[in-house]
């Protein structure tokens, strides 16, 4: 019996070799968020206090939009050759696979959302009044809370048939709440926050992360059966 | 399993409930005065909060079904969670399109961001995906697993949701659906919340015995 | 006072009892009892779509029943139980895009051992020259070469092989052979499915014959030829 830490750094170790391997895959999806930022930007108009003020909601949709590719592909190849089936015996509890996976397509999420930054700052003219590391901070935690739900629903649709059609319809609704937290604490990091409002939009998220990666991480070992 | 003796017995509770329906309305539409602030407007209430009563007993049958099929796996919890989804899918569009028509007059917006009605609307959407989902998928046991595992989460986002958006919109300080009710009033919107309870139990019960049949030839058994 | 323990030879290492497993409306193996004792090497003959590929990976924990029980080494089947046996099926779990190496290299990191070189189970297959290719230009033999190696790197003390010489080239079908030999000077208790029944039924002990789903029949292996192909055309 594999004790979890080590099932979880061995699925993440592997999960992290591979999406290096297929990294011009991942280029794809970052060329795809950056196409989706210039997108929003024609869509809204070339009126740049507009752009500034919603800027940090263009960016988390951007993020919301890349995740169901990145998603889609980081159970690709698990559902190849039925690697799936290999990791179901891996002979540890199904919840460090959840973890592990979780955890690779977390930093993945964080790495795109933060290569995202640098277009975002340059088509919508931002600043960052409470500084990069606050807002790489709050990237973080709300890739995570994309990353656990997106992690049980992405093995869920590599799994169906269309499932690519199903991914988007059963995540998005699920992700308002984090995309809500995500949106307004971005905002704050950008403009400043005087009232001191951060804090509690952090607090949702990070409350929003607790309940889904558990609720997720239980529900995940019955996803993988046959 | 229809009755050897004569007519289902969730006959009798829909015509309860129909009744009641009948002699609430009536109370509510002509019989009670007006609302002083909103005047004949509020009377949708009547309706509209009922309404959300039984939606969200649905989805929490639903999710209660659910559970009981990851846990007990036999087949009357999947089936019943399945009737209990669509009919409170039912529901919650009726109840969405009662708000629209309550906001459109007092606030002259079709749609007002409040927070229990947009929680409403998402969680249609997530049960409205739980329920696409089941038609993507052919073989029933899978099908009966991941769809409770989907209606499981979907229902733990609603407390959350509902938070999200209250805070959302306080920011904004948007004005706030009435929540103090006239005793008089309390009368009927008791009645009526009892007549949507029936009627959502003989909408199930009916839809379940459906679902049932369906399975059943599915499986080529009984089980 | 308990009576002591069955000496652990005894027990069976695979106890089935009334199995079972439905796809759909569709029972694809029913009512199937079984027991294979420690060391014996069984052999599981029958038609396409008999169930043999079922049993295995119902025996392996891939798949879970619908009905009836396993028992695996003297236990209920769990975590245990899968580390101590191996599947070698139609699907080889394998990453494409990682090379032969590191596909094997999980395996290792999961299962370390003290005394034995990756590199060298990577020769015995026939693979140490392609060590870093990726495992996408493979060919379904190498693959199938590649899946044994992480097999062999396991030791399981129990063996599962869901038709072992399907896309082996002869060279690779000697390689079999001789494991074969090899896992029965170690004890090790094999389960294998196949089609090639006189040539298995050689290296086998007791032999199974699957129909429908169902165990129809059960004895030496030397005999099963006679009951899988009547007109003795293998």
């Amino acid at each position: 019996m594999l004790p979890v830490p080590r099932a979880i750094f061995e699925v993440l170790r592997k999960d992290l070799l591979l999406a290096w391997r297929t990294r011009a895959r991942v280029a794809a999806v970052l060329a795809f968020g950056v196409t989706s930022l210039l997108l929003f930007s024609f869509a809204a108009g070339p009126d740049t206090v507009k752009l500034r003020a919603n800027a940090s909601g263009y960016l988390w949709l951007a993020i919301l939009l890349c995740s169901t590719l990145a998603l889609t592909e980081s159970f690709r190849y698990e559902v190849q050759n039925r690697a799936l089936e290999g990791l179901r015996l891996i002979p540890t509890e199904p919840f460090a696979i959840f973890i592990g996976k979780s955890l690779a397509n977390l930093l993945l999420l964080l790495l795109l959302g933060v290569a995202l930054v640098p277009a975002m700052v340059v088509l919508y003219d931002v600043s960052f009044k409470l500084g990069l590391p606050m807002m790489i901070g709050v990237i973080f935690l709300g890739a995570a809370g994309i990353s656990a739900p997106g992690t049980l629903y992405g093995l869920l649709a590599a799994r169906v048939r269309s499932g690519e059609v199903l991914l988007p319809l059963l995540l998005f609704p699920l992700e308002v709440p984090a995309l809500l937290s995500s949106t307004r604490a971005t905002e704050l990091v950008l403009t400043g926050d005087p009232m001191g409002q951060l804090q509690s939009w952090l607090g949702l998220l990070f409350a929003f992360n607790v309940i889904f990666w558990s609720v997720c991480g239980l529900l995940f070992g019955r996803l993988m059966e046959e | 399993m229809a009755s050897a003796r004569g007519m289902d017995w969730e006959h009798a509770v829909g015509a309860l409930g129909l009744g009641l329906l009948i002699y609430g309305s009536y109370q509510g539409l002509f019989v009670l005065p007006p609302d002083r602030f909103m005047g004949d407007v509020m009377r949708i209430l009547y309706v509209h909060v009922p309404a959300a009563w039984s939606t969200l007993i649905c989805f929490t049958v639903a999710f209660v079904c659910a559970i009981g099929w990851l846990w007990r796996g036999t087949w009357r919890w999947d089936v019943a969670g399945e009737a209990a989804t669509h009919v409170g899918l039912v529901f919650g569009v009726l109840l969405t399109c009662l708000g629209s028509i309550w906001a459109r007059p007092t606030w002259g917006v079709w749609w007002d961001w409040d927070p229990r009605l947009t929680t409403v609307a998402i969680m249609l959407v997530s049960f409205g995906a739980v329920t696409a989902l089941r038609s993507f998928v052919d073989d029933p046991e899978r099908r009966a697993t991941w769809s409770a595992i989907a209606a499981i989460v979907s229902y733990v986002d609603v407390p959350v949701v509902y938070f999200s958006v209250k805070w959302w919109r306080s920011l904004h300080q948007m004005q706030s659906s009435p929540s103090t009710v006239d005793p008089e009033m309390v009368m009927v919107l008791r009645i009526n919340a009892f007549a949507f309870l029936f009627l959502a139990i003989w909408f199930i019960a009916r839809h379940y015995r459906l679902i049932r049949i369906r399975r059943d030839a599915e499986l080529g058994e009984l089980s | 006072m308990a009576a002591d323990p069955p000496p652990a030879d005894s027990v069976p290492v695979v106890a089935l009892a009334r199995l079972g497993r439905r796809q759909g409306s569709r029972w694809t193996l029913r009512g199937v009892d079984l027991e294979v004792p420690k060391g014996q090497q069984l052999m599981v003959v029958g038609s396409n779509g008999s169930g043999k590929t079922t049993l295995l990976r119902l025996i392996s924990q891939a798949w879970l029943p619908s009905s009836g029980k396993i028992r695996l080494f003297g236990a209920a089947p769990g975590p245990e139980a899968a580390a101590r046996s191996a599947l070698l099926s139609h699907a080889d779990y394998l990453y494409d895009d990682l090379s032969a190496w590191e596909n094997l290299n999980i395996l290792v990191r999961l299962y370390p051992q003290k005394d034995t070189d990756p590199l060298a189970i990577l020769a015995e297959v026939g693979l140490d020259k392609r060590r870093d290719d990726l495992v996408r230009t493979f060919s379904a033999g190498m693959r199938k070469r590649l899946a044994l190696a992480r097999l062999l790197w396991k030791r399981p003390e129990l063996v599962l092989l869901d038709e072992p010489y399907g896309q082996l080239d002869p060279a690779g079908g000697q390689m079999m052979d001789a494991l074969f030999r090899r896992f029965r000077a170690a004890g090790t208790t094999l389960i294998v499915a196949t089609h090639q029944v006189r040539r298995v039924g050689a290296l086998c002990d007791r032999a199974i014959y699957l129909a429908d789903g169902k165990l129809c029949w059960e004895g030496p292996a030397a005999k099963a030829a006679s009951v899988a192909d009547p007109g003795g055309e293998e």
